[in-house]
């Protein structure tokens, strides 16, 4: 019997190929946020809505969808001129570092790009795990969710930079207090940055899009 | 279920690395802060190794409390999960310093 003692991360695999992912973002110009949340909280929505914003910024942007399965997602993107690739997990819940090295050739192919968006799939779980070289965790939570949604998935929140809490012209009409989960997600992560945005109405939109050029143009 | 693939992934080519046939045990540590719950690990593992070379091989699963570092005093202790204050001079600048942890510690092996 030999007892081996290894020290490791489980992880280390799919960190060491995020690493290389970073790098190569690095060496483009390319800035990458990965967008996490429950499904339905609006994550290509808010996308479909930053083009808008981003574009009058100046800045070029490519998406990289991670979905189960289908299309709709990046097709949805598409239709606003901005190019989309959907990558589909099949049975896996999220997107890994790997996954995302496959794409990086189709977004170093694209003209004009300095920010690359992933989409990840729709869960609070896996994703705070996975390290896909992105330079920003973005997690979004929507008025049509719980204001205690931090406290009990409180490690997808201590693993993002920024939080938008979107749908909020919802707010009015659920038992939603925005107040309530801003002060939750700063008690599990005092340095969140935290938005709060309509897709609906486009409230709030312009200020997330105004602070993530100032990251994206930060790097260079 | 994929962060028990992870875990078999490195488990095997650390048994390649050391030439063991068998497995008997493989021990590892889980920070509280992390999205695995041990129990549900602990269901992935058993369910995943049936019919494998790793059949029958135990799983020990420490886990790793949450832990703060004050940034004022230095001072390192157990935090309750939304505990923003220092328990030694009650500053509230704290970093984490532990139970982010998901490390493969060792194995037993033939």
């Amino acid at each position: 019997m030999h007892e081996i003692l290894i020290e490791k991360k489980i992880l280390a695999r799919n960190d060491e190929i995020a690493a290389r992912n970073r790098k190569a973002l690095s060496g483009k110009g390319v800035y990458a946020i990965n967008m996490v949340s429950a499904p339905g909280a609006g994550k290509t929505s808010l996308i479909e809505r930053m083009a808008a914003e981003l574009k009058a910024i100046g800045i070029g942007f490519a998406v990289v969808e991670g979905d189960l399965e289908g299309d709709f997602d990046s097709r949805r993107i598409e239709r606003h001129g901005i190019p989309a690739l959907q990558i589909t997990t099949g049975r896996a819940c999220h997107l890994d570092a790997h996954q995302v090295s496959h794409a990086l050739p189709w977004v170093f192919a694209q003209t004009g790009i300095e920010l690359l968006v992933i989409e990840n799939v729709g869960n609070m779980v896996c994703p705070a795990e996975y390290d896909l070289g992105e330079d920003m965790k973005v997690m979004v939570m929507s008025a049509a969710e719980g204001d205690d949604k931090p406290l009990k998935y409180p490690a997808i929140f201590a693993a993002s930079e920024v939080l938008i809490i979107n749908k909020t012209d919802l707010a009015p009409h659920t038992d939603f207090d925005i107040k309530m989960a801003r002060d939750n997600a700063l008690k599990v992560n005092p340095y969140l940055k935290v938005f709060e945005t309509s897709c609906r109405t486009g409230a709030g939109v312009a200020e997330w899009a105004g602070f993530l050029a100032v990251a994206v143009r930060g790097k260079r | 279920m994929s962060i028990t693939r992870s875990l078999l992934d490195a488990v095997r080519a650390e048994m390649d690395k050391a030439a063991l046939k068998e497995l008997r045990s493989v021990s590892i540590r889980v920070g509280e802060l992390t999205a695995v719950e041990p129990e549900a690990l602990r269901f992935c593992f058993e369910a995943s190794i049936k019919g494998t070379p790793f059949e029958g091989a135990a799983l020990e699963i420490e886990e790793a409390p949450l832990r703060g570092r004050c940034k004022d005093c230095g001072n390192v202790f157990r935090m309750a999960l939304f505990e923003r204050n220092c328990a030694g001079c009650g500053g509230s600048s704290i970093e984490i310093a532990g139970g982010n942890e998901l490390d493969l510690v060792s194995m037993e092996g033939v």
